[in-house]
């Protein structure tokens, strides 16, 4: 299983077809207390860097994009009242949704982690 | 260019601790150290200590009469009696809102004016101007301020302090040594829990604010936890929910003003009072979790009619809340908004003020 970044900090891990979508630990710290997560519908088509959901912490309100397009399948829900397990494992526990990849050749548009954690010292 | 920005004396501390600073009013502040809800829990249910350094104030020696001092602020301040204090507004001629402050009564001559930081030296060139004696001194400088609120805050007091606070009611304070030098302890706060405002020379403000860290029930709070802890008692926030282009009335504050006394924005209010205001202040509970936001349009079927000023997730209510300015012929309880920005779309519902109703400002 491979990780992606986007530059807005999202991340994918990628099995097979299957791509599980959540934002990176940085972007959880950076938002501090997160108090609610909008997921995605299952079933929606989601485009890569289009709007996938959104997030929301006591200082700020932003957009989640889809690192990847896809199909949407499953969507962690427990975040409805669980927000702050973004906070606490927002490469893990707090993933948001797992989509269906249309074309893999989107992967190459990513950050690997190396590139990631390089990307993260230029900010 | 870019403005300097003033430091606390505080602040070697605020990096000790790893605080995530930001400007604030002109000064580099605290927004916070473990986490914003983190520190508003803190101080809800033990005691937080709060910088507030930052904060201006004022001296006024003199008679208040012949000064004019009696005309500048909505409120009678010869009527305050000596060792309490008054919340209340400089307005402008048009009635708006040049900031909200509170007046400590120190002796039959003499009052301590404190007021917001960014606003604090056009508040001091504005009282200045309506002056025409007395003695007039801005002392922001060389005062330092901390505040320790939680309902736990009185038993940290009196063991610090002894018992001479315990007794001290709600927007009352008392002079007293601290650290060998004079100090002012007021039962004031911008939290809704029971709490104090402590006033002493800026050069032993650290030194306090070192000793009361040594009390396992203290925690330091940043101005991310105020804000939250303040909008859960509905207080207002001068630059945000209240300006020069408000007015008390339209800002449901008339209560501070008396219309029994002369005051500068009078005429202008008491025009305003007969017209009828344009827009009044509703305070609202989002259905869910998602914050109302600073800007955010409010509509009612359909249309927009007012705009959010203040929002944010109550850790409390486990929802979100707000306060915003709408038509007051809107502006019912019970009534269904809809809060608007973008994609973001939230229903609310018109309520009362504070959202929180069990906090311990006025314990007994």
């Amino acid at each position: 299983m491979s990780i992606y970044f986007t530059k807005e900090h999202e991340w994918v891990k990628v099995n097979g077809n299957r791509g599980i979508v959540g934002i990176s630990d940085h972007a959880a710290h950076e938002l501090g207390d997160i108090t609610f997560v909008e997921l995605p519908q299952v079933g929606k088509t989601v485009k890569q860097f289009g709007i996938l959901g959104a997030i929301e912490s006591v200082k700020a309100a932003s957009d989640i994009f889809a690192p990847v397009s896809g199909n949407i399948v499953k969507v962690n829900d427990s975040l409805d009242t669980k927000p702050e397990a973004v906070n606490e494992s927002a490469e893990a526990e707090g993933w948001m949704a797992e989509l269906e990849i249309s074309d893999a050749a989107e992967l190459s548009n990513l950050m690997n982690q190396d590139q990631y954690n390089d990307y993260l010292k230029t900010l | 260019m870019e403005e300097q920005l003033q430091a606390t004396p505080i602040c070697s501390r605020h990096r000790a601790l790893n605080a995530l600073m930001a400007p604030f009013g002109g000064w580099d502040m605290p927004i916070q150290y473990e986490g914003i809800i983190a520190e508003h829990n803190w101080c809800r249910s033990q005691a937080a200590l709060f910088d507030i350094c930052h904060m201006g104030e004022f001296m006024f020696r003199g008679d208040f009469d012949s000064s004019g001092l009696e005309n500048v602020f909505t409120f009678s301040v010869k009527s305050i009696p000596i060792g309490r204090s008054r919340y209340g507004f400089l307005l402008n001629e048009q009635g708006g809102i040049i900031d909200d402050l509170i007046v400590f009564r120190m002796a039959e001559d003499r009052v301590m004016i404190v007021v917001n930081a960014a606003t604090a030296p056009k508040d001091f060139a504005a009282i200045k101007g309506r002056l025409t004696g007395g003695e007039f001194t801005d002392i922001t400088a060389a005062t330092g301020k901390l505040d320790l609120q939680g309902p736990l805050s009185r038993y940290v007091m009196v063991e610090l302090f002894g018992e001479e606070v315990a007794t001290l009611p709600y927007f009352k304070f008392i002079t007293m040594k601290i650290l060998g030098v004079e100090a002012v302890v007021s039962r004031t706060g911008y939290t809704g829990e029971l709490g104090y405002e402590i006033f002493i020379p800026s050069e032993k403000v650290c030194e306090l604010w070192d000793l009361f860290l040594t009390d396992e029930r203290v925690k330091p709070a940043g101005l991310g936890a105020r804000d939250v802890l303040r909008l859960e008692v509905g207080y207002s926030l001068y630059g945000s929910d209240i300006d020069e282009e408000t007015t008390p009335l339209e800002a449901g504050l008339e209560a501070f003003v008396n219309f029994d006394k002369s005051f500068v924005g009078k005429e202008a209010l008491l025009k305003l009072k007969e017209k009828g205001v344009a827009r009044t202040k509703i305070a609202f509970e989002v259905s869910g979790r998602r914050s109302p936001r600073h800007h955010y349009d409010i509509s009612v079927d359909g249309e927009i009619v007012g705009n959010v000023t203040s929002g944010v997730f109550s850790p409390m209510l486990g929802k979100g809340v707000g306060i915003g300015f709408i038509k007051p012929e809107l502006a019912a309880a019970g009534r269904q908004i809809t809060i608007n920005h973008e994609r973001v779309s939230m229903e609310a519902t018109i309520c009362e003020l504070p959202f929180f109703k069990g906090g311990s400002v006025r314990a007994q």
